[in-house]
């Protein structure tokens, strides 16, 4: 596990609560993942894990509680003892460290695989077009997909569009990577393409937040698994631990159900 | 990670040309169509009346249309129709773009300011917006630039200010970018949310957002009935004489009006309006082409020269 010299956590949730207007989403969330761990979020739908996972990079705002990515208060900066709300340049700024994948992937239509993998370090970052290009390509191979990169979006299978995406992730040379559901989208033959590429970036060293229904992704690649209902986490733990012997009875009726 | 490609199956072979014996192609008599030839039978002979009597028919004067095909006051007017609808087009374009983007505002001042700029100039008759412009020496007979209720830096008399030129490109422009918003509107919003959100979770600002990733995907909306617009306004520069100022159609009523030869004259107009609508359509077509990028699914040689292959197959 690699550190970032102290011991500080790249994400620290402290209380997180959400509401859309009287539906309250989130209901105090704590999570703390450390540098280079992988945590899995299990839960039945509409247990508030994807929005949970959008809070992290201000998708969505939160009504109470802190988060934190490495260090630094997303969303807000707290002046005295009060908070300031960031301004748009500045969420822009946080978010680039932090790399998402989506569940519909939300690929770029007009641009090819390749070009969807060099936008946000061009416009972005500024790197030039000579610069971003080869990162992108070096990248493509990285997720198997040296071959495609001509390719427009249409032109690809789910599995492989969803492997563009995590690559259009990594260009920004993210600390953090956040997946919502990345293979619920995807026909079952076309899931493992995907997982083995995530698998690969959990090697490297990637810290990864993944929202995922793929119980044995969870348990052969987590550090951490959490298991959350009706906005909170209601267990957590080491992933054997708790999809062998979970503790908590909404657990147990989750996991009998999808095991 | 080898992925299944598509690759093969796109120059028509199939992997079927191996062992199996080929399969005996169906024999079949096709489906008469009698009804198909009774049309062609009518539209024939329609076809061959209309053909006869532009032939035959002397008050068609073709002698008098060649001649003022290309004479002086129809060319000037033709022009004039021109800079009128590129002109006003830019204004309509650019000021929609930007009152859609007000619309479209978290602002609701923007937002309302846009609305109640739209609901003011589509509400009104573009003949009476040319007029207002035209006459607006009679409401503010100086305008001048300066600080709000303070004192003034420079001042011009409005009727040197604003010419019938300029009165009817802020009449047909300004009117324009009402409707041109509208459009730009349908565009933003036909485009998923999950764009939007992809880009900023990159990183990227909400104008770089709506500038790389949000505009060239609306602009597949946008276009067709921008090229509407277009054409529309062709036609609609004709308005422009209610203020003394003339194009292509003031100057062939002009003539008729002298010579009486009203029938060619009009054929003279039609003539050049279809010209140019032609031209535009073709151009359309261009613009259309090389905003539908990764639309269509295709082999991956026709997609990147879509301008030769692709045209076909749309």
């Amino acid at each position: 596990m690699t550190e970032n010299g102290h011991d500080r956590p790249m994400v620290e949730a402290v209380g997180i609560h959400k509401s859309f207007g009287s539906t309250e989403v989130l209901r105090g969330v704590d999570l703390t993942v450390r540098p280079g761990e992988v945590a899995c979020v299990i839960g039945p739908s509409g247990s508030g894990k994807s929005t949970f996972l959008r809070c992290i990079n201000h998708l969505e705002s939160i009504d109470a509680g802190t988060m934190t990515v490495d260090g630094e208060l997303i969303g807000y900066r707290r002046r005295g003892d009060k908070l300031h709300e960031l301004r748009e340049s500045e969420v822009a700024r946080q978010r680039r460290d932090i790399g998402m994948v989506f569940q519909r992937f939300n690929l770029f239509p007009h641009m090819t695989a390749l070009e969807n993998v060099m936008e946000a370090p061009c416009t972005v970052r500024r790197r030039s077009k000579k610069e971003a290009r080869e990162a992108a390509v070096g990248l493509l191979d990285r997720v198997g997909l040296g071959n495609r990169r001509d390719n427009y979006p249409t032109q690809l299978s789910g599995g492989q569009q969803q492997r563009v995406a995590i690559a259009r992730a990594l260009a920004m040379e993210p600390r953090l990577m956040l997946f919502d559901e990345p293979t619920s989208a995807l026909d079952p033959e076309l899931v493992g393409e995907v997982l083995d590429v995530m698998r690969g970036l959990a090697r490297d060293g990637m810290t990864m937040i993944v929202v995922t229904h793929e119980m044995g992704f969870a348990r052969e690649v987590a550090d951490s698994l959490v298991f959350m209902d009706e906005g909170r986490i209601l267990e957590a733990g080491a992933p054997r631990e708790v999809l062998a012997n979970p503790q908590h009875e909404r657990t147990q009726a989750f996991l009998s159900k999808v095991l | 990670m080898a992925a299944p490609t598509d690759d093969t199956t796109a120059d028509g072979t199939g992997p079927t040309s191996g062992s199996a014996p080929a399969p005996t192609p169906i024999k079949a008599v096709p489906v008469r169509h009698p009804g198909r030839w009774v049309a062609i039978a009518v539209l024939a002979v329609l076809a061959a009346m209309l053909v006869n009597t532009i032939l035959t028919n002397d008050g068609f004067r073709w002698d008098v249309v060649g001649r003022y095909l290309f004479s002086g006051p129809v060319l000037n007017g033709l022009s004039n129709t021109l800079i009128l609808t590129v002109l006003s087009m830019l204004i309509g374009i650019v000021g929609g773009i930007a009152l859609a983007i007000m619309r479209l505002s978290p602002n609701p001042v923007l937002s309302y300011v846009a609305a109640l700029y739209i609901w003011l100039f589509r509400g009104t008759p573009l003949i009476a917006q040319l007029l207002f412009w035209n006459f607006l020496a009679a409401l503010y007979p100086r305008l001048s630039l300066g600080i709000p209720f303070g004192p003034e830096f420079v001042s011009f008399d409005t009727n040197q200010l604003i010419n019938q030129f300029t009165a009817c490109l802020l009449g047909l422009g300004l009117n324009e970018a009402a409707y041109m918003a509208e459009i730009v509107r349908g565009g933003l919003q036909s485009v998923d949310h999950g764009q939007s959100e992809a880009a900023g979770a990159l990183g990227m600002s909400r104008g770089q957002a709506l500038r790389r990733i949000v505009l060239p995907q609306a602009m597949r909306v946008i276009i067709p009935p921008t090229g509407n617009e277009t054409i529309s306004m062709l036609k609609t520069t004709s308005l422009v004489v209610v203020i003394g100022y003339f194009e292509l159609m003031t100057s062939v009523q002009r003539i008729y009006s002298v010579n009486f030869q009203t029938i060619p004259l009009l054929i003279v107009a039609a003539i050049w309006y279809l010209a140019l609508t032609s031209v535009l359509s073709i151009g359309q077509g261009f613009v259309e082409r090389r905003y539908g990028r990764g639309v269509h699914r295709g082999p991956t040689g026709a997609r990147l020269l879509p301008r030769r292959k692709t045209a076909g197959a749309t």
